[in-house]
């Protein structure tokens, strides 16, 4: 029988939750690594069991952790995070030039075909590559050195890459996103990157319409089509039907485009889920009511999913990383919130339950659909 | 020539490298911090970076290193350890600053 396993990973450590396909009765394992930042967790479609998490902390530093029986058991594999050459500046938050420091992995991205390779996406922005299992860490440095990078200035949050894509119809291609340099596309494995940035318009930097420099917040795919993104932009939901080459903004009816999560429906390409924001000065739902709104047209038509979520007094926020779906028959579709509530809807949306409520701040949610 | 350096943790990093309160490892040559850090790390590879930053070799700015009731954070890290700390009668203190949510 079809299981699920949802893997959190919190501001305090990650907690594995488990469920029959029915998704009603839940196992809660943890908190794994207690009292640590875990920035994300992801299980590897050719090996399930194979987990990579990233472990962070403001005292000790970035640890990466691999388990190979499904975050039964741990073992910390390599944290050796080196730039390739020299690392040169990009900017920094007043324009001056700031060196390349590392600082965190924010996302973790296995192989769609090798459970050993995996890549990570890190602060401050590049992209590494183990093709060991993670012993050893190789960064793909033509992204960062293909021209633009002087000009990457942090977001907020800092200058992290936070979205990796890889294409399941083309080993080659690559999608990647970091705030606030926007996002970046390889078709040749890694060697070489471009921004994929038109069509986007951000009118808090100084050119609104500039190559590089939007705060992308995260991009999602559908497997079946993958030149077809969804981008939940700083401000602003947008897809491309190209691969990034141009963008068209489909927030339509969405009653504000500020926010973070982004994802597609398991079997229903054009079936979106976002969760709006009120807005970057304030960062919690609009008017107290935590609303994931559904698109079925692939943007531009939105509805709001309310059966079973908070309707009154929520200032909860939805992180980037935080919503994940399963590919079981009725989609299931989960969140997690900075208040420790990690949310299932069994339906596509249609209702939602909390499969735990009182977690610490979620960073991030995965999904991993067993069967 | 060897030295048997005691050196006491702080909590996450006794957990991550599944030992108790203190260890004691053996330096070769002079024992001084870097010494004794690089002793600690070859024996407990998983706390390779989590004391000092893997490229730099730089102390991470929430840590310090206290021995004798003295603070050796700022100090060359190529200078010999304390008598005390060399003859196993104190331990090498790697300490967590109190700090953060």
């Amino acid at each position: 029988m079809s299981s699920v396993r949802v893997l959190v990973g919190t501001k305090k450590g990650a907690f594995i939750l488990t469920a029959d396909g029915k998704r009603k009765h839940w196992d809660v394992s943890g908190p794994h690594f207690g009292g640590w930042e875990m920035y994300h967790l992801k299980g590897s479609p050719a090996d399930p069991d194979r987990l990579y998490a990233s472990q962070t902390s403001g005292w000790f530093g970035q640890l990466i952790q691999r388990s190979n029986d499904g975050g039964a058991t741990w073992e910390p594999v390599n944290n050796k995070f080196v730039y390739d050459g020299i690392p040169g500046t990009h900017q920094w938050y007043d324009g001056t030039p700031h060196p390349w420091e590392f600082k965190r992995v924010w996302h973790l991205e296995p192989s769609l075909t090798d459970p050993d390779t995996v890549y990570a996406g890190v602060e401050d922005g590049a992209l590494f590559r183990s093709t060991d299992g993670a012993q050893s860490w190789q960064e793909l440095s033509g992204l960062r050195k293909h021209g633009t990078g002087p000009r990457w200035q942090p977001g907020a949050g800092g200058l992290c890459l936070h979205t990796i894509l890889l294409d399941p119809a083309n080993p080659s291609r690559i999608y990647i996103a970091i705030s606030a340099a926007g996002a970046f596309r390889t078709d040749d494995g890694g060697e070489t990157w471009k921004p994929i940035n038109r069509g986007l318009h951000s009118q808090y930097i100084p050119d609104p319409n500039a190559e590089v420099g939007h705060c992308v917040h995260h991009i999602a795919m559908h497997p079946s089509r993958p030149q077809v993104l969804f981008m939940q932009k700083h401000w602003d939901v947008m897809r491309s039907d190209n691969g990034g080459d141009t963008w068209q903004e489909v927030s339509g009816n969405l009653p504000t485009d500020f926010g973070f999560a982004i994802d597609v429906h398991a079997h229903e390409p054009e079936t979106l889920f976002v969760v709006p924001i009120k807005s970057d000065s304030e960062h919690y739902p609009i008017d107290g009511k935590l609303q994931v709104f559904r698109s079925r047209t692939g943007g531009n038509e939105w509805e709001p999913m309310t059966k079973g979520l908070p309707q009154q007094n929520c200032y909860v926020n939805v992180l980037r990383d935080a919503m994940s779906v399963d590919s079981l028959d009725d989609c299931g579709v989960y969140f997690g919130t900075t208040g420790g509530q990690v949310y299932c809807s069994a339906d596509a949306g249609d209702s939602w339950d909390p499969i735990v409520r009182d977690l610490p701040a979620v960073l991030s949610v995965e999904v991993q659909t067993l069967r | 020539m060897t030295t048997q350096v005691r050196i006491e943790l702080p909590a996450h990093l006794r957990t991550l490298a599944g030992v108790g309160r203190e260890v004691s490892v053996e330096v070769e040559g002079t024992a001084t911090l870097r010494s004794a850090i690089d002793a600690l790390e070859a024996r407990y590879p998983m706390l390779r970076g989590t004391i000092r930053d893997q490229v730099t070799q730089q102390r991470r700015p929430f840590l310090r290193f206290f021995a004798c009731q003295e603070d050796l954070s700022h100090d060359s890290p190529d200078t010999p350890l304390p008598e005390a700390v060399v003859s196993g009668k104190e331990p090498l203190i790697v300490l967590g600053a109190i700090a953060g949510g």
